[in-house]
């Protein structure tokens, strides 16, 4: 065990914990952040995305003690007590059906639109793809992008 | 956060005080509504700490279980389902707030917390409107008029003389003299006696509304669960964390069927937060104080296995070989008109084909989990069970405890669609909760879900039709072979994986069934016939069958309409149009005018997809795309659904992308017509993703499919540009007052993949008769039909 300590959500927090401990256990079982969710530990789902440095990072993958920079998760996605652009269309899309991987589709849709503000279809289809949904919301997670897009554009 | 966290924000007076306790005050918790199911279901830290018991059933005779008005004018409805993210939460509210004249955003919903909700099942079968809705509805109309009563005996004029909206009370001649039902009732009790023998009887003597006096129904207000779930604030049962919990992980058989020998304690000794090694039979579970310390012992166990003396089941490779020549061990009597025989012998022309569609498992986006709390000699389990009522039960008997020891709290969870009817983890949990005297989280691993969850049973459908001279068809013969012995039923103490692994498991598995397509159709000599094989592998094994939403219909309805769709192209007869035919030869209808409104949702969908009339397969293209529109319908109960899907086939890579999709749909009276929209887009790509990709894998000892790249799944890629859907209401008399609301989402699954197959047929004249429709299996078709 070691202290290590994170940036989160623009705040600093320090947790005493095994440095190969991954990132998502450390951010659901002490710090008691639980947008990011367990899906597969392989990262091949996508469930478990935050934000590092604005990168859409697989968190199950990532050893806590790897981590340089800023993380934001969903908690941490809202500013000033404003939606982010994408959680607001997600929201007006009513996109979730059981939502346990909404986590993902937003964070990566944020980090999408950061660095592409107005991606084509096929820009949001491949970027998107890498994070599933068994509910299959797909079709309105798309819309929701683009709604997210014109938002930003037109904000 | 904590449980015990959330208790101090949202601490109130217990609602089992306020069920037993006559005329006491009580604190509103409507405020609490948007944060998720726990939160909610609070009333309170009585409720949720694990105080003393029991916890009895609350009485759905009492029109106190169902609805209670606070001071403040709101109202909160208690009712005994779960809502898997289709929205039916909100549905409850709109329903229950239109009977009971409330405003609709004063009203909150709790559901699926055993000792706090009565006990309507919980979810399943796409029953939520069609079903436990009319209770919902009655109590609620009751809770109006007893308000109203009050009210005519606070002003001294007969009721009649009464208007009431949105929980205002005035008297109709002088509007000045008003109460709103919070005045009336406020924190206290109805206490008021319904009637019925069971909870879908239950009523009061109020009747319900027209349906043209409701007000929410039919409108789309947005769901109330999704805020939460968007800005992080919902909780989950996969975030419960309790004092002194500990998390468990599980070693399963490496070979299925394998018998534990022997466990080798010392290979995690070092294993740092190691609590317990749990061994019975052959169940092993390790537990850890933290959820990667367990991840390591569960990696790192050694545990000594014995092989099956017998392959447990055949490679999926060679599974319809196996189920061609296996006996059946039930054969459900067949369902006959006519004599197909004969039909067959006379007809002009004949056609036959075999349709085969293997496993398909649920393969949740969150593999299984729950954690149960032990302390007081009771149990408390949270979990995302979708039939909450049946684990409570379930595990009452597994631990062999007083029923009204055990209580489950449902939470949000990923994914249900019938996986947590057979709540593995939520029986886990608690055992092993009950063993170690602490709480217990359970994780199931990702291998451990896709390999080991409950699946859709494969099934191999053999049809022959017979066509007359002039292309009607005189003669439609069925006949299945469903791999479904052993089908597990809804949270049995004696079949769930804990049960057979710890050798706690009943002597004779359950028979399984086979169904067949459901239509309309009138064909002068028909038959369907249906049978159940078994595996060699019966129990402890990861090919387990369960409910897997609308069990059955996607498999059966891929072989019914796929070959209707083949006997349309043997007449030379547009699909659409060969359908209508079948529908319209008969003559009868039953009391939901089922053939009516058949033909009037093939016309709808016909018409929303532009459907120009003309045989399939089309003309073909000349490039590497090649494009085709395909048809299907069927109905589940007396909801009503025609799907079309528009196709393109890549001749050289075999990919099918599913560019357009048009679905019809009649369930009678909508109540959220835009929730009901996406709830069918999600039960049609899910049907996509099983037409296109899925399949359960496995050699001879496991299954193979054990990740996503295993075990693929439809993805961003394979979304469709267009999806449209028209919501039908094909009643003969559309505006009547008693129009009933059916079930939605399942009967949405059915015939998407039989659609997408008539599609590729339409594009290419290649008739794929094996589900998956995966890239390499196209383009082996097209290459070997030279397309």
């Amino acid at each position: 065990m070691a202290d290590v300590t994170l940036n989160l959500n623009g705040r600093r927090r320090t947790v005493d914990v095994d440095p190969a401990t991954p990132l998502l256990y450390v951010l659901r079982n002490d710090l008691d952040v639980h947008g990011p969710r367990f899906g597969c530990g392989l990262g091949q789902c996508g469930a478990c995305t935050v934000l590092i440095n604005g990168t859409a990072t697989r968190s199950c993958m990532t050893p806590v003690s790897a981590v340089r920079g800023e993380i934001t998760t969903l908690e941490g996605l809202a500013k000033d007590g404003r939606l982010h652009p994408v959680q607001q269309a997600w929201i007006d899309e009513q996109v979730p059906a059981c939502g346990y991987c909404q986590n993902g589709q937003m964070l990566t849709a944020a980090a999408l639109l950061q660095r592409n503000p107005r991606p084509t279809d096929e820009q949001i289809r491949a970027a998107m793809a890498p994070v599933l949904c068994r509910c299959f919301t797909y079709y309105r997670i798309q819309a929701a992008v683009r709604r997210a897009a014109n938002a930003a554009a037109t904000a | 956060m904590t449980i015990d966290d959330l208790l101090d924000r949202f601490a109130a007076p217990s609602r089992r005080e306020f069920l037993k306790t006559s005329g006491r005050l009580v604190v509103g918790v409507a405020a609490a509504a948007h944060a998720g199911p726990l939160v909610t279901a609070a009333g309170g830290r009585a409720a949720l700490a694990q105080g003393a018991g029991p916890y009895p059933d609350p009485d759905f005779r009492q029109l106190d279980s169902w609805i209670v008005i606070h001071q403040d004018n709101t109202a909160t409805f208690y009712v005994g389902k779960t809502d898997l993210g289709q929205g039916t939460g909100t549905a409850f509210r709109q329903i229950m707030s239109d009977e009971l004249d409330m405003a609709f955003d004063r009203t909150t919903c709790i559901m699926g917390i055993t000792d706090v909700t009565v006990d309507q099942g919980g979810s399943g079968g796409s029953d939520a409107l069609q079903v436990d809705g009319w209770p919902m509805r009655r109590v609620a109309a009751e809770a109006r008029r007893v308000l109203l009563d009050m009210a005519a005996e606070r002003f001294g004029v007969p009721s009649d003389q009464l208007a009431v909206n949105d929980g205002v009370v005035w008297v109709t001649a002088d509007p000045s003299r008003r109460f709103t039902y919070g005045d009336l009732i406020g924190g206290r009790r109805f206490d008021v006696t319904l009637t019925g023998r069971t909870i879908n009887e239950t009523t009061g003597v109020a009747p319900i509304k027209p349906v043209q006096a409701l007000k929410y129904a039919g409108t789309s207000p947005p769901r109330d669960d999704i805020p939460a779930k968007v800005d992080g604030s919902a909780r989950w049962a996969v975030d419960v964390k309790l004092p002194g919990m500990v998390h468990a992980r599980h070693v399963r058989p490496p070979i299925a069927g394998a018998t534990v020998v022997g466990v080798d304690e010392s290979s995690v000794r070092d294993v740092p937060g190691l609590v317990r090694i749990v061994r019975e039979r052959n169940y092993v579970a390790v537990v850890c104080e933290r959820e990667e310390q367990a991840i390591a012992a569960a990696t790192r166990l050694k545990v000594d296995w014995r092989a099956p003396a017998t392959a447990p089941f055949p490679a999926s490779d060679d599974l319809f070989t196996y189920m061609r020549r296996t006996t059946p061990t039930r054969s459900v009597d067949p369902q006959a008109t006519g004599d197909v025989e004969a039909g067959l012998a006379g007809a002009a022309a004949r056609i036959e084909a075999e349709y085969e569609v293997p496993f398909q498992g649920h393969t949740a986006i969150g593999p299984a989990h729950a954690t149960a709390d032990p302390s007081n000699g009771q149990l408390t389990i949270y979990s995302n069970d979708m039939k909450s009522y049946g684990l409570r039960d379930g595990v009452a008997r597994f631990l062999d405890i007083p029923r009204d020891r055990v209580r489950v709290v449902w939470m949000h969870g990923p994914q249900a669609y019938g996986r947590t009817a057979a709540d593995d983890a939520g029986f886990e949990a608690a055992y092993l909760a009950q063993r170690l005297g602490r709480p217990v989280r359970v994780q199931w691993s990702r291998a451990e879900e896709t390999a080991w969850d409950t699946k859709g049973p494969a099934y191999l459908v053999r049809m022959r039709g017979g066509l007359d001279a002039r292309g009607n068809l005189m003669a439609l013969d069925y006949e299945a072979r469903a791999a479904d012995y052993g089908h597990l039923g809804y949270n049995e103490h004696d079949t769930v994986l804990v049960a057979q692994l710890t050798g706690r498991r009943r002597a004779t598995p359950a028979p399984g069934g086979a169904a067949a397509p459901s239509d309309m159709y009138a064909v002068p000599n028909r038959r369907a016939a249906m049978h159940v094989v078994p595996l060699p592998l019966v129990w402890e094994t990861p090919l387990r069958t369960g409910n897997l939403r609308d069990p059955n219909g996607p498999q059966v309805t891929f072989a019914g309409e796929s070959f209707i769709d083949e006997l349309a192209a043997a007449a030379k007869t547009d699909p659409v149009e060969f359908r209508l035919r079948l529908l319209a030869a008969g003559t009868g209808d039953d009391a939901g005018v089922r053939r009516a409104r058949s033909i009037a949702v093939v016309k709808a969908a016909a018409e929303e997809y532009g459907w120009r009339a003309r045989p399939s397969p089309g003309p073909r293209a000349s490039g590497d795309t090649l494009t085709g529109r395909g048809f299907a319908y069927a109905f589940r109960n007396q909801t009503i659904v025609a799907q079309i899907a528009e196709v393109e086939v890549n001749r050289r890579t075999g990919r099918v992308w599913v560019r357009r999709l048009v679905c019809a749909h009649d369930c009678g009276l909508v109540i959220n017509p835009e929730a009901l929209r996406r709830t069918l887009e999600g039960a049609m790509m899910h049907s996509l993703s099983r037409a296109l990709y899925e399949e359960v894998t496995f050699d001879t000892e496991k299954v193979t499919s054990v990740d996503w790249r295993t075990s693929p799944t439809l993805t961003h890629l394979d979304t469709p540009a267009a999806i449209d859907v028209v919501l039908v209401n094909g009643d003969p008399n559309p505006n009547r007052p008693d129009l009933p609301h059916y079930g939605a989402g399942e009967a949405a699954c059915k015939p998407l993949i039989a659609a997408v197959a008539n599609a590729i047929f339409d594009a290419t004249g290649v008739r794929i008769r094996r589900v998956p429709f995966r890239p390499a299996r196209v383009a082996a078709a097209l290459q070997a039909a030279r397309v």
